[in-house]
């Protein structure tokens, strides 16, 4: 096992940022630390890489308990958030510095670097400075620095956050093709979840401080762990139901919700991809207009309003939208297919699995 | 204005595990600064005040109730209080020119504001009795109309000027270009004239900064001595300020005298330092109230967020 | 009123404050400067290199950039400590010792040149312990360093100060990450961006202790050729009337006063070259 947490927890004065996390990164496995702001990730980040103390709970590396060796002794490689380069040294100098400190010979060294430069596509650049340097050239000076010396691990805090959109897409194909190549542990955190869900290995997920749940990211969006999951990972239709006749109601939709008495509340939730619609306004149980449609490229993201007012999110391919003959204001029937309950009044954030189905879905879910 | 954030990076220093030094190292450092702090601050400012009450309370205050001491008082309060409005003047009308306006010769004009900084005091006094003394330039001009301008309050005056021209601008410059143009273009969308801009806009937003280049400028004002030295000529009673009121105690063996008068100014000094320390206090709690939003709690929910009917 | 030079002409009042600003600036300041320099250039360069290197005025120089320059390194050496002491650590008196790190500036240079003289006087409170010692602080070249290193404190603290609060931590990490000790880090990432900052605090702190008159006079005792700063000689050629020899010596210190401002500005500038 290459890094394993067993109840960290970590407190900033009267703030508990982690709170008894736990889990194990096999070796070469890459995995993404996702979460809101203030969720905790980084600091369970910085507290592997041994920049923070655990106030309580071990880290271990390799099997062996690091709480009390240094950070210059862990032998981690650190990208940060904003590259933290040297501002006033070049490029070559940033990345020999790790091996300078570990006593390289020269012309290991030499060898090293440039054997970097040609990975990281930097081949000519080794006497500019940082400030000479665009932004993705100075994130994968970053990331070569960090793995000169050859450590045992690679921890990447936001690597992509402070590039433009088109650079990030490059950026994350290019380091997932890095990991497979080097097959090193690589541990990243990052606030959005389509790149975890892209990229990542499994995904541990944070709020508050707390560990709500750690799978590969079909687990994750499939089954999630709990309410806070479901609503966080993908788009999720939220409703609040109140029984009425033994049926779970709201407006004109309602949900079987077998052996809850009447007046009780509960919240459930359901994916775009399990409203299935027709313009065949016969063929299923509700009707609505389409309000609104948002071109996705492959995808077509379909509002629908209800006449009550309610909005549901429904998603289409265009083949299917063409066919049904729809557009802004078409009349349309529709139903709802999977359903998950997301919490009931008495039970808080119930890790609840169960789906009510009524037919199992017939077209891939995930795109 | 130096200091704006120290107030916000206190906090930051806290604990970084790993990447700080050693406690030995740290409380070594912290001790000689200390030790480095007190004798070359601490001990000079106690010193100023036993000296002065060395013969005693009574004799303290006789020095001060001296009549050549009170005119030397009344000169230096009189000198302050006319150099400090132009030098404010000036610097808003500086500030305001290379804050808002990009123009070439930006960077030698901002050079310049800074000259007087480098010159030497005595230096400077010097200018004034080559232009406006008897042998001066301008002195035969003077001399037929009777105008006294050097060993005379005037002279004082634009010595002062002179050394304390920079304060107010420097403290200006960075405030009003931190502040950007784009506040006073949103200001003449609305109707707002130039003179409404600068009044309403502009003004209140560098309020603290003025209010602080104020303050040195007056420190200065105040406290200025080789220039001032030169020009006055050292007629007592009439072109004495408390600086050279000291040099004249101090000359005629009377320590005591010279120290009292000299706590006045120390304790000018002190005021500043407390005054300067308020400012930046106002100016960093006005800062973080600007950065902070309102945030509200919802408490109509029970633990599940489902709404108390 | 616009000016074709001005590129962002949307706010008005151009044309009248940078014309006031002018004005302003060139009665106060730049024409005094050229009534000293035409008056000096009246005299013949004969007259006025005789006048200007008289050896009372060379041994004068001599003190003057030689305890000005012990002051401007005693200065930033430990200017950087407290600068570093104020901006890392959280300790009792942090404050106060932050807001007295301008004492020197709020205080005028004669309180100054009075206390320190009477402290390092044989029978002052430091002086009864150090003159026993052979450190004697008054009356002596040490005393003249000593009290220019008292006016000179401000500025590398000040200028440094900023530069330090602003300096991104994570780099130091980074370095921690990459197996550097702390020492190391220190010397090798943390200096070489705080270099520049020291040096113009450096310069500043040089620029002042050059021109400085009121602290030095009453702790220097004004010996002809073994106290006597430069500007003080200017001061007592004027008392003998001496006009010319007096406007020679200031004219050099003006003309040293301008090569320092001008070096000040390119050290500001090489500073920013890897920040831009």
């Amino acid at each position: 096992m290459s890094i394993e947490l067993r109840n960290v927890s970590k407190q900033f004065g009267s703030v508990a940022a982690v709170s008894n996390v736990s889990f194990r990164v096999p070796d070469g496995e890459l995995l993404a630390l996702l979460g809101p702001s203030g969720g905790g990730k980084t600091t369970v980040l910085r507290m592997i890489a041994g920049l923070e103390m655990p106030t309580s709970g071990d880290v271990l590396i390799r099997g062996i308990r690091v709480n009390d060796v240094s950070v210059q002794r862990r032998n981690i490689g650190f990208v940060f958030q904003n590259y933290a380069l040297f501002k006033t040294m070049n490029v070559y100098n940033n990345i020999a510095f790790g091996l300078k400190i570990k006593k390289w010979k020269r012309g290991e060294t030499r060898d090293r670097i440039h054997e970097l430069l040609q990975l990281f596509d930097l081949a000519g650049l080794e006497k500019r400075y940082p400030h000479q340097l665009s932004g993705g050239q100075r994130q994968r000076v970053a990331i070569a620095r960090a793995l000169a010396p050859r450590p045992s691990v690679l921890l990447l805090d936001e690597p992509f956050g402070a590039v433009d959109a088109k650079i990030r897409q490059e950026l994350r194909e290019w380091l997932v093709t890095l990991h497979r190549d080097l097959n090193m542990t690589t541990i990243f955190v990052t606030h959005d979840q389509e790149e975890a869900l892209e990229v990542a290995n499994r995904i541990v997920i944070f709020s508050r401080g707390r560990l709500e749940q750690i799978g590969t990211p079909r687990e994750v969006y499939e089954q999630p762990a709990n309410e806070f999951v479901a609503r966080f990972i993908g788009v999720m239709n939220v409703l609040e139901l109140t029984v009425k006749n033994g049926t779970g109601r709201i407006e004109e939709l309602e949900f079987p919700t077998a052996g809850l008495a009447d007046g009780q509340k509960l919240r459930i939730g359901f994916r775009p991809y399990a409203v299935q619609i027709s313009s065949d306004l016969t063929q299923h149980k509700y009707r609505a207009i389409v309000r609104h449609t948002f071109f996705l490229g492959v995808l077509l993201r379909v509002e629908l309003e209800l006449p009550s007012g309610l909005v549901v999110r429904a998603r289409m391919t265009k083949e299917e939208y063409a066919i049904n003959g729809l557009s802004d204001g078409s009349e349309v029937s529709f139903q709802i297919r999977q359903f998950r309950v997301l919490a009931t009044e008495d039970a808080p954030l119930a890790a609840e699995k169960d789906l009510s189905f009524t037919r199992p879905p017939t077209y891939a879910e995930n795109i | 204005m130096p200091g704006v954030t120290k107030t916000l990076r206190a906090g930051r220093s806290a604990s970084r595990r790993g990447t700080e030094e050693r406690p030995l190292t740290k409380w070594l450092l912290i001790s000689t600064a200390l030790v480095f702090t007190a004798v070359f601050l601490l001990l000079p400012l106690a010193n100023v005040f036993a000296q002065a009450l060395s013969n005693g309370f009574a004799y303290y205050w006789r020095s001060l109730s001296n009549p050549d001491s009170l005119s030397a008082i009344r000169l230096t309060l009189f000198v302050a209080a006319v150099s400090i409005p132009f030098n404010v003047v000036f610097g808003l009308a500086a500030a305001w020119a290379v804050a808002k306006f990009e123009f070439r010769g930006k960077s030698l004009l901002v050079t310049l504001i800074d000259l007087p900084f480098s010159v030497s005091p005595v230096v400077a006094g010097l200018m004034f009795v080559v232009l406006f003394g008897l042998q001066g330039f301008l002195g035969p001009w003077l001399d037929a109309r009777d105008i006294q301008i050097v060993f005379a309050v005037p002279g004082i005056i634009l010595a002062t000027v002179f050394i304390t021209f920079p304060f107010v601008a420097r403290e200006l410059i960075p405030l009003m270009q931190a502040g950007g143009s784009e506040q006073e273009q949103a200001a003449m969308t609305l109707g707002a004239s130039g003179w409404q801009t600068f009044w309403r806009v502009t003004l209140p937003s560098v309020k603290w900064g003025l209010l602080y280049g104020v303050i040195l400028c007056n420190a200065r004002a105040m406290g200025e001595f080789g220039a001032v030295s030169v020009v006055s000529g050292h007629i007592t009673g009439l072109t004495d300020t408390m600086p050279l009121r000291v040099e004249k105690l101090y000359n005629e063996y009377n320590a005591a005298a010279a120290f009292a008068v000299a706590s006045l100014l120390a304790v000018l000094a002190l005021i500043t330092l407390l005054v300067k320390t308020i400012l930046e206090w106002r100016q960093a709690r006005d800062f973080i109230r600007a950065q902070a939003g309102g945030k509200t709690v919802d408490s109509d929910c029970n633990a599940n967020g489902f709404n108390n009917p | 009123m616009r000016m074709a030079t001005a590129k962002h002409s949307s706010l008005p009042g151009f044309g009248l404050t940078l014309g006031f600003t002018l004005f302003y600036l060139s009665a106060i300041v730049l024409i005094p400067i050229a009534a000293l320099v035409l008056r000096a250039l009246q005299m013949t360069w004969q007259e006025f290199w005789t006048l200007a290197t008289t050896a009372r005025a060379i041994s004068a120089y001599r003190l003057t950039f030689g305890a000005s320059l012990a002051a401007a390194i005693a200065n930033a050496v430990f200017g950087t400590l407290l600068a570093w002491v104020l901006v890392r650590y959280e300790f009792p008196g942090r404050r106060i010792i932050d807001a007295m790190v301008d004492f020197p500036f709020a205080l005028p240079t004669a309180v100054a040149g009075l206390t320190l003289s009477s402290l390092f006087a044989a029978n002052g409170w430091l002086g009864q312990w150090l003159v026993p010692l052979g450190i004697k602080g008054a009356f002596t070249p040490l005393g003249v360093a000593i009290a220019l290193t008292f006016v000179g404190l401000p500025f590398v603290v000040r200028t440094l100060q900023p530069v330090l609060q602003d300096f991104e931590q994570e780099v130091e990490e980074a370095a921690a990450t990459l197996g550097a000790g702390r020492l190391r880090t220190f010397l090798t990432v943390v200096t070489p961006s705080l270099l520049p900052a020291v040096l113009t605090g450096f310069s500043l702190a040089f620029a002042r202790a050059v021109g400085e008159y009121g602290s030095v006079v009453f702790i220097s005792g004004n010996m002809p050729f073994r106290t006597e700063i430069a500007p003080y000689l200017v001061v007592m050629r004027l008392e003998e009337y001496d006009y010319q020899g007096a406007i020679a010596l200031a004219v050099v210190l003006l003309a040293f006063s301008f090569v320092l401002l001008a070096l000040i500005n390119a050290v500001e500038q090489w500073a920013s070259r890897f920040h831009r």
